[in-house]
């Protein structure tokens, strides 16, 4: 039951292996060779849109996930833990990511092999998931960096003296690194010493909403995160008051859960560097940063009338980033005239879009596009337009749309106490996540 | 610097240019060869060649080598077993390096390699690395016996590393606990459930447990929860006290420990609902503290997405209070991929109630306008089950359909027009009044599911219709050209019309139809049909208008339900697994031959005597005498089916023998049982009851019934699954010898939204040659069409094809491809079992045995892990497999039973078999031994035994 996997594959969308990993023996290549032939090609239309990412062939279950141009598959033929084996498979990507300092890709993989293989060593044993913690692992398979100098000193002619005593204080330096990957502050070592201390926090807001053409909200919430980057001396604890607004919150795991589920703050030891602290979900009060007015009116079989509004709801006091509207089109957009109060507007023919752009976008203003677009008429029957929801992307500096507030942030340090000094710094961002208008 | 360089060295001469470089004194030169070895195992070349020069380079204090050349080793050193014991040395010698990365990866990699002689060498370092200072190293090797068990499970309990494991529950460091707990469940799994409970959890190991839980990794919280789920307890204190333990992991922004902390949390809600009071208050305060996470999961990547959905789907059914204000979240987002929009409408349906109706409605009729077809057909669809199950709303919801049936988007009104007729059905004579508005959409009817489902209402209410008549007229017109679910249809519906309104035009039509449907017609489905009506209305007008007209069932929406032991066991079990996933038991997808040793070990004696009752005073060795009985037994049983609600229970075995031998009769009760579903319902199943009660009625009325044939509806769902689809074309199906051939027993579901049809079949080459007689698949249902839904049995004999043959060795492994119309070509994968293969005629004269075993090369053996019952029951069983018993003996001195048998398999070229079968009845373990002239046919004989003597075959 706790089985994740017999093995682990990275394929590029052709369903060609790029690498493998097998951590039990009852699976093999061909297996996995055989999701080209009959699981992306058994389709007429893609496949991974359709249907879902879990398949059982004979007694082998397939289960996949899409990311970038690969495909990550796990493959097992026991009856495990799916959502174990697909969450897996997403904090692999953001391991990786966080390793190559760029995307998961096929061309990353290509650059970065030796490194996945020692990385896929570590995260899963017996098809057991261990670390994948990418703090946690850089204690233990460290950047390339720092393995170049290594092994350069070791092949240069120290003496053999030297020799010795480096590889006993090496071998003193990985006990210390695994006491603290699977100790119980698994997540931050002791002795960590910075001139000044500093803490930023970062409270990064997604606005998801669903909007009916005349401006009512079907749905709407805002599902943010904090992200914090702790430069902080020895073991201090972190207590971190909030205005309780909050549906549903989930923690970096170290964050003391009791402790929040008593009083209602979130206390912590904080990782060394950059993490994400928390995730939370707000449903109800949110205060939408635009409100936009579509008309859409398709004229005859050859014209299609636009006229969008947008309007700013927030303080003239702030400034909202680069402010993005795409209105769709039909597919047999011929070309379109557009007349905008601000920004610049194009048609975009692989987006099926017109898109209009507002570099600067001020608080409680307005703004407007009118468009004319011309169709051209097919002789065919012309199915009808599915008439996609028009889709606004922003960011919002400062702003916080579910109304959570940071009351306080202390920080503790038990040794030293109040002669423990740090600077905080916080910072806010609302930004667009799926923001839709129907028309 | 990027590694991609290593791949670019095609050039010949290469693996020669690589053994230099390989020993090379030049550190980073030989570093960078192992790294292009490495690279060209990637891309799955094969340097297993290198192998003596790669080991060399084991030997290094450069950890970044030395993990590549263990890398290597894992993958290849199966492929060079006395080379491996190479590696040995080095092995131990790092399981002792003062450093504990080192020491941790010495074990790890040892364990990986499956070699006889190096597992020998592991033990020890292992029972260092358990008792290590390290934590790391200890929470290595605690999964490294897990490995070790599944090479040699005798030397683990042997060497006592199964306490030591259950020690280690104990240990300091809480990551230790979480994979020490990995270890021993893995091994539970590998052992089978008849095993021993290896946990062992008393109070004492949870509260460990509960202890390690706030502190280890995340993916340590998910072993332990799922051991807490498994944890079975009766007392509703030690439950409250778990779930308030657990409820603070909702929280975790882990989907996984979120689900399997859920799995606790329901677990002991149904323990505390045994307490005082129900437990009525804790539920709720639980349910209220679990709906944001579940919701919160619907945050995810798309495919966590749908694993999340499915679970919810399965939660909803079980606990509806849990997310019963949460309906809005479901609402599907234009850019989700469809398989997401697919799943939240399920759980839009499930969700609907009298208060958010109205809101779900706006938005089912939303989606209705989209532009998939697919996700538009199955909007429409949801309408129409929410008018089934809530019946407060049915107006709003038909108001619904109407304005879209405005649309005019063909596919829109024919989806529409389905529904409709469920609707009618559920509520009889209510909602006429918008009959004249679908008349008004005839023409735009292409599809044979919508226009039977109009010609059905037409006949339904032909009294209300004024020109029904003329109406059905133009239909008949193209009835020859019409598929058979649309004869169907048109043949009942003129019988209702001319039984309601005998006219001069219903007479003529009646005729028409009647003589067509009987002499212009090759489907015996049809033609059977109209022979029964025509004998009705021509002996007795009135009987006929009191079976054709019959009051019908009503019915109800419990599609896609599920059976509620079923669903039970799915959620406290096997919640977040693969099987909560597809919404089916494990042991219908999971590995046949694992499962099969677990099976006996749980059934044991009570399956024999299942098979006992079934075949009463048979001879033992007498095939067909049994199979005789079995069929009697089926056939009974089938004919309970029809008259009465409750299924009788036929076990699988006796129905699959029998169903050769009750084609006839099958034929004729098939020809009632399938006259009626030719329509298709958009809710697939009405309750069994309500369709078993009286089989005219069933008949007249169309009702959908399940499809069978030869075999019964109960042992068809049975089969093993060869694939499973959901949401596509799904087969199940076994491989069993009739009359004298192979067999292959199919059932094909659709759970696609579209008929399917034009199905073929074919099998790739084969070590037994086996092929399909005929391409074409002669699908048990209506005209070859398999309903959206539905469940079809086939029949397809397999020959043997000498030009398929496949060279030696032999293998067991079978590639089948099932080609449709509809959703291309599918493929998957079957072992051909021993006794599909075995000939009726194989038997021998013993002198000729004793003869043969002499001048046979040597013999091959092998113990099998299984417990025969009896002797008795062992002979029983060969003998229905066609391995014929030719002496049985008492070995002296010991209480071992020895029975020899042979059989014949003249596919494949393998020839005549002797076996020698040695046990002790009742305990563990027999002892084969095997004599052929082929050597490779041994292996053929051990992989398909265990099915033989567990009486699955």
């Amino acid at each position: 039951m706790a089985s994740a996997a017999s093995a682990i594959y990275f394929l590029n969308l052709r369903g060609d292996i790029l690498l493998e990993r097998r951590y039990k023996d009852d699976v093999d290549r061909e297996i996995a060779e055989s999701f080209r032939d009959r699981i992306l090609n058994a389709r007429e239309r893609d496949a991974a849109a359709v249907y879902g990412p879990i398949r059982t062939l004979g007694s082998v279950t397939f289960m996949y996930l899409r990311h970038a141009d690969i495909y990550i598959l796990l493959l097992t033929r026991s009856n495990g833990n799916a959502m174990l084996s697909f969450q897996f498979m997403t904090s692999l990507v953001s391991l990786f990511q966080s390793y190559f300092e760029g995307d998961l890709t096929e061309s990353s993989i290509r650059a970065n092999f030796v490194l996945m293989y020692e990385l896929l060593d570590e995260v899963m044993d017996y098809g057991l998931p261990q670390l994948t913690d990418p703090a946690i692992l850089k204690t233990l398979v460290f950047q390339k960096g720092y393995k170049a100098d290594f092994s350069s000193l070791l092949g240069a002619n120290v003496s053999l003296a030297d020799a010795a005593a480096k590889k006993a204080k090496e071998a003193a330096a990985a006990a210390n690194a695994t006491l603290s990957v699977t100790g119980a502050v698994s997540w931050r070592r002791e002795g960590i010493k910075y001139k000044r201390n500093d803490i930023y926090l970062d409270l990064v807001e997604q606005v998801n909403v669903l909007m009916s053409n005349n401006g009512a909200v079907l749905r709407n919430d805002v599902v943010g995160r904090i992200q914090m980057k702790c430069l902080l001396s020895d073991m201090p604890e972190l207590r971190l008051g909030l205005n309780d607004q909050m549906q549903d919150v989930t923690f970096h795991q170290c964050v003391n859960l009791g402790a929040y589920e008593s009083q209602k703050v979130v206390t912590f030891v904080p990782p060394d560097g950059e993490f994400e602290l928390m995730r939370y979900r707000v449903n109800d009060g949110i205060t939408l940063p635009f409100k936009v007015l579509p008309v859409i009116n398709e004229v005859g079989r050859t014209k299609l009338e636009a006229n969008v509004t947008v309007k700013s709801t927030f303080s003239n006091k702030m400034m909202a980033g680069p402010v993005v509207v795409l209105v769709p089109v039909p597919d047999n957009t011929a070309s379109a005239k557009m007349l905008v109060t601000a920004g610049r507007a194009k048609y975009d023919a692989t987006k099926k879009a017109l898109v209009w752009k507002i570099t600067k976008f001020a608080g409680n203003a307005e703004h407007t596009l009118r468009a004319e677009v011309a169709l051209v008429a097919s002789t065919k029957e012309k199915k009808p337009w599915g008439r996609p929801p028009i889709q606004l992307q922003f960011q919002v500096p400062m702003l916080s749309c579910s109304g959570l507030r940071v009351q306080y942030l202390k920080v503790v340090e038990r040794k030293l106490g109040s002669a423990y000094k740090a600077e905080k710094w916080v910072r806010k961002l609302s930004k667009s996540g799926d923001f839709l208008i129907r028309i | 610097m990027s590694d991609g360089k290593y791949f670019s060295t095609t050039k010949r001469g290469e693996i020669h240019e690589l053994k230099e470089e390989l020993r090379s004194l030049d550190r980073p030169k030989k570093k960078d060869a192992v790294k292009k070895v490495i690279a060209a195992m990637t891309v799955g070349k094969d340097v297993s060649m290198l192998f003596p020069d790669v080991v060399n380079c084991m030997q290094t204090d450069d950890l970044e080598l030395k993990k590549l050349v263990y890398l290597y080793l894992i993958n290849y050193a199966k492929t060079q077993p006395d080379l491996a014991i190479m590696a040995v040395n080095t092995f131990v010698k790092d399981s002792q390096d003062p450093n504990p990365l080192i020491r941790a990866l010495a074990v790890r990699t040892m364990g990986c390699i499956r070699v006889d002689k190096i597992t020998e060498y592991l033990c020890d370092p292992l029972q260092r690395c358990l008792k290590d200072d390290d934590p790391y190293v200890r929470k290595t090797a605690a999964i490294c016996v897990a490995k070790l068990y599944d090479i040699n499970p005798e030397l683990v309990e042997d060497r006592g590393f199964l306490d030591m494991l259950r020690e280690m529950l104990s240990d300091a460091n809480p990551m230790v606990v979480a994979n020490a707990l990995a270890a021993l469940q893995e091994i539970q799994e590998l052992a089978g459930s008849g095993g021993k409970d290896l946990l062992q959890m008393t109070s004492q190991t949870l509260n460990k447990l509960l202890a390690a839980l706030n502190e280890c990794t995340e993916w340590g919280q998910v072993f332990i929860l799922d051991s807490l789920a498994a944890y079975d307890t009766r007392d509703p204190r030690d439950a409250e006290k778990i779930a308030e333990r657990v409820l603070p992991r909702l929280q975790h922004v882990n989907s996984a420990v979120v689900l399997s902390a859920v799995k606790v949390i329901l677990r002991c809600m149904d323990v505390v609902a045994l307490g005082p009071g129900g437990g009525e208050e804790t539920i709720k305060g639980w349910s209220k503290k679990m709906a944001p996470p579940l919701v919160t999961l619907l945050a995810s990547e798309p495919e966590v997405q749908y694993v999340a959905l499915r679970n919810i789907n399965l939660i909803v059914q079980r606990r509806p209070a849990i997310l019963a204000n949460e309906v809005k979240v479901f609402f599907c987002k234009y850019n989700d991929p469809l398989y997401v929009k697919m799943e939240k409408l399920e759980i839009m349906i499930r969700l609907a109630s009298d208060k958010n109706i109205d809101q779900v409605l706006l938005e089912l009729k939303e989606y209705a306008q989209e532009v998939d077809v697919d996700f538009v057909r199955k909007s429409v669809r949801a309408i129409g089950r929410c008018a089934v199950a809530l019946e407060k709303a049915t107006e709003r919801c038909i108001n619904v359909l109407l304005e879209l049936i405005q649309t005019k988007v063909s596919y829109v009104v024919q989806e529409a027009i389905i529904v409709i007729k469920d609707i009618f059905r559920r509520y009889p004579n209510q909602y006429e009044s918008i009959i004249a508005t679908l008349c008004d959409n005839l023409d735009s009817l292409d599809e044979p599911e919508a226009k039977s489902s109009m010609i059905w209402i037409i006949g339904e209410y032909a009294e209300r219709i004024d020109n029904a008549d003329e109406l059905l007229e133009a239909f008949l017109e193209t009835f020859p050209e019409e598929t058979a679910m649309v004869q169907l249809q048109l043949l009942t519906a003129t019988v209702k019309l001319f039984l309601k309104k005998p006219t001069e035009s219903a007479q003529k039509m009646i005729s028409a139809v009647l003589s067509c449907a009987t002499n212009e017609t090759d489907n015996p489905d049809l033609r059977d049909r109209a022979y029964i009506y025509w004998r009705l209305l021509s002996t007795d007008p009135e009987a006929a208008k009191d079976v054709v007209l019959a009051e019908k069932p009503v019915i109800a929406d419990d599609s896609s339900t599920l059976d509620p032991s079923l669903l039970e066991q799915l959620v406290s079990r096997y919640l977040a697994t693969v099987a909560a996933v597809y919404h089916r038991p494990p042991e219908t997808f999971v590995s046949r031959q694992r499962m099969a040793v677990t099976r006996a070990e749980e059934l044991g004696s009570r399956k024999f005597e299942e098979d006992d009752g079934a075949t009463p005073g048979t001879m033992v060795s007498d095939n067909n005498a049994a199979a005789a009985a079995g069929a009697a037994a089926a056939a009974v049983g089938d004919l309970l089916d029809l008259s009465d609600a409750s299924p009788v229970p036929v076990p699988p075995a006796a129905a699959v023998g029998a169903a050769a031998a009750t084609r006839g009769l099958d034929d004729l009760l098939g020809g009632l049982d399938l006259g009626g579903p030719t329509i298709r319902s958009s809710i697939p199943h009405i309750h069994p009851a309500a369709a078993a009660a009286d089989p005219f009625a069933a008949l007249a009325n169309s009702s959908p019934a399940p499809i069978s044939l030869g075999i019964s509806p109960a042992a068809l769902s049975q089969l093993p699954v060869l694939l499973a689809n959901p949401g596509g074309v799904s087969v199940q199906g076994r491989l069993v010898r009739q009359g004298g051939q192979a067999v292959y027993q199919l059932a094909l579901r659709n759970d696609t939204l579209a008929p399917v049809d034009g199905l073929m079949i074919q099998t790739n080459r084969n070590s037994f040659g086996l092929s399909p007689a005929s391409q074409v698949l002669a699908v048990s249902a209506p005209g070859g069409v398999i309903p959206p839904g539905g469940l079809a049995p086939v029949r397809v004999p397999l020959l043997v094809d000498p030009s398929k043959v496949t060279p030696p060795p032999l293998n067991t492994g079978l590639q089948v491809a099932l080609r449709t119309n509809q959703v291309g070509v599918l493929y998957f994968n079957d072992t051909v079992p021993l006794s599909a293969l075995t000939e009726e005629t194989g038997t021998m004269e013993a002198a000729d045995f004793l003869a043969a075993w002499k001048t046979l090369p040597p013999e091959a053996s092998t113990r099998l892990p299984l417990a025969v019952p009896s002797a008795e029951v062992a002979k029983q069983r060969l003998a229905a497999a066609n391995l014929f018993v030719l002496a049985h003996r008492q070995v002296p001195a010991t209480s071992q039973d020895a029975i020899y048998a042979t059989c014949r398999i003249t596919a494949g070229g393998v020839g005549q078999v002797l076996l020698e079968l040695k046990f002790v009845a009742g305990a563990g373990g027999v002892d084969v031994s095997v004599k052929a002239e082929r050597q490779d046919v041994a292996q053929l004989v051990f992989d398909g035994l265990p099915a033989v003597l567990l009486g699955a075959a």
